[in-house]
């Protein structure tokens, strides 16, 4: 039987892949941050995890302003990084696990959710960052890869309760899957960040860090926090954080927390990172 | 617990958005006001219409269904304008990095500080919360 055996959520800032690509990791500002990673990537080499559930928001690449799913799952076979403006990054394709997608997005349409399915697309810095913050430059991604893409750009984005409901459904999704295999769900994006208007620049380290608190807590409180709470607390793009309560309510109500690291900034945002495990 | 059965209203969901200093949030009716910009933004995607549109971006843009106002603000990035006409930043990124910005750089283009200005708040901690969560609130 498949199952869920840890979560972890990060921001996905695409300059911490360009420091990755051109080799600024370890210099005086992105240091720092990718400090707060090493811990992971060494537990992830021992984890050997065989699919990652990637949720993450597509930046327009795959999704022009012609279609908006709100919840899309990748059953493809795999998947290119994507061209943003620059070229591609230079990262490995991402390979997917169709088998165990097309499980999950069938298990989750029984159970209410309507998911888009999505069958070829390339994948940008949403999905590629997060790999190159856990993995560092391998030739070849270790392991496969479920995307699952949230609409957070166009309103209304799903709600934090609606997320954290995915999350749930998700979990049972993958335990009955019969073949064994160690999945991890990861949430990406936020922490605090807006892009956009005057107001841009805006970050809120203990809003932020009040989230991490909740999401180690046996309790479901942060499903709860309305739209209008980031927008005002966290800027625009702070939204994004909903995306890690699709990971947090895949773990069930107890966890325990392994690892978590908190830096400002990274270009326009509060980089956050949390990895947990189910407690029970 | 918090009764998640109670669901919000549309209208007076949207009306608070309208509360929040110096922000644009991107809902539907801004999304179908910008449609047009937003789709030649993502067309910036391929090499090749990069290419076209860097040597005449007033020929390139003669392509779209673009309103004057919307090419005007093209032209002279004017991302705020942009913004009020249906822009979408995920989608005007595009144009930055056509243009060999940095995000920062060219969201600084949206504030009223310099580049040098606003890499120095950030640094400093970011623009703070405090003042900046509702303007009839003020707090």
């Amino acid at each position: 039987m498949a199952r869920i055996t840890a979560g972890v959520a990060s921001s996905h800032v695409p300059l911490l892949g360009v420091a990755v690509d051109q080799g600024k990791t370890r210099d005086d500002y992105f240091g720092p941050i990718f400090a707060g990673y090493d811990w992971t990537k060494k537990w992830e080499e021992e984890q050997k995890p065989d699919v990652v559930i990637l949720v993450y928001n597509d930046h327009a690449s795959a999704f022009d302003a012609n279609i908006i799913p709100t919840f899309a799952i990748g059953c493809g076979e795999s998947y290119k990084s994507a061209d943003e403006g620059w070229g591609p990054r230079p990262v490995p394709d991402v390979e997917g696990h169709a088998d165990l997608a097309w499980h999950i997005a069938q298990s989750l349409i029984l159970d209410d959710f309507d998911m888009t399915i999505i069958n070829e697309m390339d994948v940008d810095h949403g999905l590629t960052v997060p790999l190159s913050m856990m993995f560092g430059q391998p030739e070849k991604w270790p392991c496969k890869v479920v995307p699952l893409a949230v609409n957070v750009v166009t309103y209304p984005v799903p709600s934090g309760n609606r997320c954290w409901a995915l999350g749930e459904a998700i979990k049972r999704a993958v335990e009955s899957f019969p073949e064994d295999l160690n999945v991890q769900i990861w949430g990406t994006g936020g922490m605090s960040h807006q892009l956009q208007g005057p107001r841009a620049g805006l970050l809120n380290r203990e809003w932020d860090n009040k989230f991490l608190d909740l999401l180690e807590q046996d309790n479901d409180d942060a499903r709860h926090i309305q739209h209008i709470e980031y927008l005002r607390e966290t800027g625009s793009e702070g939204i994004e954080m909903v995306m890690w309560l699709v990971m947090r309510g895949a773990l069930g109500q107890k966890v325990k927390r392994l690892h978590r690291h908190y830096h400002i900034p990274c270009s326009n945002t509060a980089i956050g990172h949390i990895v947990l495990e189910p407690a029970e | 617990m918090t009764d998640t059965s109670a669901k919000q209203n549309i209208h007076e969901y949207l009306a608070e958005f309208d509360d929040i200093p110096g922000t644009r949030v991107y809902t539907a009716a801004r999304a179908r006001k910008g449609y047009w910009i937003n789709q030649f933004a993502m067309s910036l995607m391929k090499g090749d219409n990069r290419e076209k549109f860097k040597a005449d971006e007033r020929a390139y843009l003669d392509q779209w269904k673009l309103s004057d106002d919307a090419k005007e603000a093209l032209l002279a990035r004017d991302y705020n304008r942009l913004l009020d006409l249906g822009g979408n930043v995920y989608f005007l990124a595009k144009l930055f990095s056509t243009d060999g910005l940095s995000f920062a750089e060219a969201v600084s283009t949206m504030t009223d500080m310099t580049f040098p200005e606003y890499r120095d708040m950030m640094n400093n901690g970011g623009r703070s919360p405090q003042g900046n969560r509702s303007i009839k609130g003020g707090y």
